[in-house]
């Protein structure tokens, strides 16, 4: 269905999450990069040597969760915008992730947020904890959402309630 | 029609220009094609076809495919997608082939 | 008439990263670019390019092409940029003849000369094809992402490859609406990880569908859609009904080098590479020495290849004419390496296909 829709299915979105444990212990990459393709600044931005593509562009990037420390340099460097950050030791109750965004107008901290899935269908409801956008991140602003923790495998996707109702 | 606030682009409009369509009073931006001009105004039909007289609006805005030639101060067959607008640009409807003034 | 070491034509990503690349050798270079801006198609990308950093990934393509026009001024007068030009005619003594500001009409006579002249966007036949408000994607890139204009208000994308998806995302980050991506093929053929993005937006896309017909008057009002078999035939009652003021055809891209054609060098139709080609050689010369071919016009590829066949075709070229920089044979193996990286994946088995037919 992937090839089909776009839509990752749950399992190969399993696949590209860490254990559970290491997501508890603080911030760590999530690269949803399904496809051979030409392309490495994942590899070339991250200042730890987490994720690796090696010397053919086209593999698939791997990311060393051990080594991951979540700064998420690489979420607004991927052309795909297929990385987030996924961070479960803040509540037992909730995960925080920190997604790419690149559209207008931006979401303010502390707005309540309709949390959409990965066929952009809403699912739950999300806060915004932060906006992040400075000239590093290129007109990617990178975007901290608070989340009900049962959705951790789903949520992929905003929109505010304004565009909701517009 | 036209983007104000984009997350990447930040369109800086040159100087505000006056031309007409078909006679109509309109204004564009310098910098801009004859075609974008009227596209923001909303003006989709640049020319009918040749024999049928069927509606046309830009297709490839490359300069290639002749769907968006109008008559342009007089002269006919202007490439309107790749021509940039000028201040007190006569700018018409070309019906078929068009005829040299 | 005007005698000149290299030609190169088109200032796209090939044509630019080959000037640079025969200027850094030390050849003199004329670049003509037809349109009024230089860079090509480059100047409405506003996504983040894939490949590695030598073909400047996850810059955006708008800022590429600034990148590159900042780099050709290092080499000073060793390089003019002549806009609004048009190469109108190649003939067999490599005399090339140019329409300049629509009214000058003159020759210039070059030892070597670069097509790059790029592609232009294939069309899809189907009834009421030719209304307003049915455009090329890349056409609609232009208004949008150039000139700041929206093409309206809700749009149906007939295409699912890499423009198609890609300028579906640019459309909604205009404010505008996408009913849906439709695609022919039972697959979507653009870089998942587009699609993707697309997806999560809400943007439907839909594998195995085709336009029936657009519906209008002066305008596009609705277009008609329905699925089609394996055999890409329509299936009789799947015709689903969009109310959109816009479709974008984004079904692929064609070639544009005609004027190698006119010249005299012996192509070839090669559907791999998107249409008719000219056999080449792997430094990008054709079969007539001193003739060399870049980026898209030569095959349809991505972005990422046309800057290295650029950089490759402006190093040999300029070694040709003998400016043979030191580190020659390196650069040269550097800029088949990246190529050979760029095609190597599975979703570079059909270039490679067409490289082979092609090859010279």
């Amino acid at each position: 269905m992937f090839e089909q829709t776009g839509v990752a299915t749950r399992e190969m979105v399993m696949e590209k999450f860490p254990p559970i444990e290491r997501i508890n212990k603080g911030p760590v990459a999530v690269v949803e990069c399904y496809q051979k393709i030409p392309c490495n600044p994942c590899q070339t931005a991250c200042p730890f040597g987490a994720i690796q593509i090696g010397e053919d562009i086209n593999e698939i990037p791997r990311r060393d969760e051990a080594v991951c420390t979540g700064c998420g340099v690489c979420v607004a460097k991927c052309p795909g915008l297929s990385i987030m950050i996924v961070d479960g030791s803040k509540s037992p109750d909730t995960v925080e992730f920190r997604i790419p965004y690149e559209f207008l107008p931006l979401p303010a901290a502390g707005e309540r947020v309709v949390g959409l899935d990965r066929a952009g269908e809403p699912i739950c409801a999300a806060t915004v904890k932060k906006v992040m956008n400075p000239p590093a991140f290129d007109r990617t602003p990178v975007i901290t959402l608070e989340v009900e923790r049962k959705y951790l495998y789903e949520f992929r996707n905003f929109r505010r309630e304004a565009e909701a109702r517009g | 029609m036209r983007i104000t606030q984009h997350p990447i682009l930040s369109f800086d409009r040159g100087k505000e220009l006056h031309f007409t369509f078909n006679g109509q009073p309109m204004t564009g931006y310098e910098g801009e094609t004859i075609a974008a001009a009227l596209h923001a105004a909303g003006v989709k039909v640049l020319a009918k076809s040749l024999n049928l007289h069927r509606p046309r609006g830009f297709y490839c805005a490359i300069g290639n495919c002749a769907s968006c030639q109008m008559v342009v101060d007089g002269e006919p067959n202007v490439r309107t997608c790749i021509t940039l607008l000028r201040e007190g640009m006569r700018v018409e409807t070309q019906e078929g082939k068009g005829r040299i003034q | 008439m005007r005698e000149l070491e290299l030609l190169i034509i088109g200032s796209g990503p090939a044509g630019l990263c080959a000037a640079i690349s025969a200027a850094a050798s030390g050849a003199r270079v004329l670049i003509l670019e037809r349109s009024f801006a230089p860079g090509g198609q480059l100047i409405k990308q506003t996504h983040m390019f894939f490949g590695s950093e030598r073909q400047y990934a996850s810059h955006r393509g708008v800022d590429i092409a600034g990148i590159l026009l900042k780099k050709l001024e290092e080499y000073g007068d060793r390089v003019e940029l002549m806009c609004n030009a048009t190469a109108v005619g190649f003939y067999e003594d490599n005399v090339v003849t140019v329409l300049k500001d629509e009214k000058e009409y003159f020759k210039i006579k070059a030892k070597s000369v670069i097509c790059a002249t790029g592609a232009y966007e294939k069309s899809l036949a189907f009834p009421n094809n030719d209304l307003p408000g049915i455009y090329g994607a890349g056409a609609v890139q232009t208004l949008m992402n150039v000139y700041g204009v929206k093409p309206g208000d809700r749009v149906l994308m007939v295409g699912a490859g890499n423009i198609g998806v890609i300028v579906s995302y640019q459309l909604l980050q205009a404010g505008v609406e996408v009913a849906a991506v439709l695609d022919a093929a039972p697959k979507i053929g653009a870089y998942l990880v587009h699609a993707s993005k697309l997806a999560r937006m809400g943007a439907p896309i839909l594998c195995s569908h085709t336009v029936k017909e657009a519906i209008g008057t002066d305008c596009l009002e609705a277009a008609v859609v329905c699925r089609v078999d394996e055999r890409f035939q329509p299936v009789p009652g799947t015709e689903q009904r969009f109310d959109v003021d816009v479709m974008c055809i984004s079904v692929g891209l064609s070639p544009l080098n005609e004027l190698l054609a006119m010249r005299g060098v012996e192509m070839k139709y090669v559907p791999q590479l998107s249409g008719s080609v000219p056999l080449r050689t792997e430094n990008c010369e054709t079969c007539i020495p001193g003739i060399y071919v870049a980026g898209d016009a030569s095959g349809i590829e991505e972005a990422s290849s046309a800057m290295a066949e650029g950089y490759l075709a402006g190093l040999c070229a300029a070694a040709a004419l003998g400016h043979v920089p030191e580190d020659y044979e390196a650069r040269r193996q550097e800029y088949l390496r990246q190529l050979e990286g760029l095609r190597s994946g599975p979703v570079g088995e059909r270039i490679r296909a067409g490289m082979k037919l092609s090859a010279l």
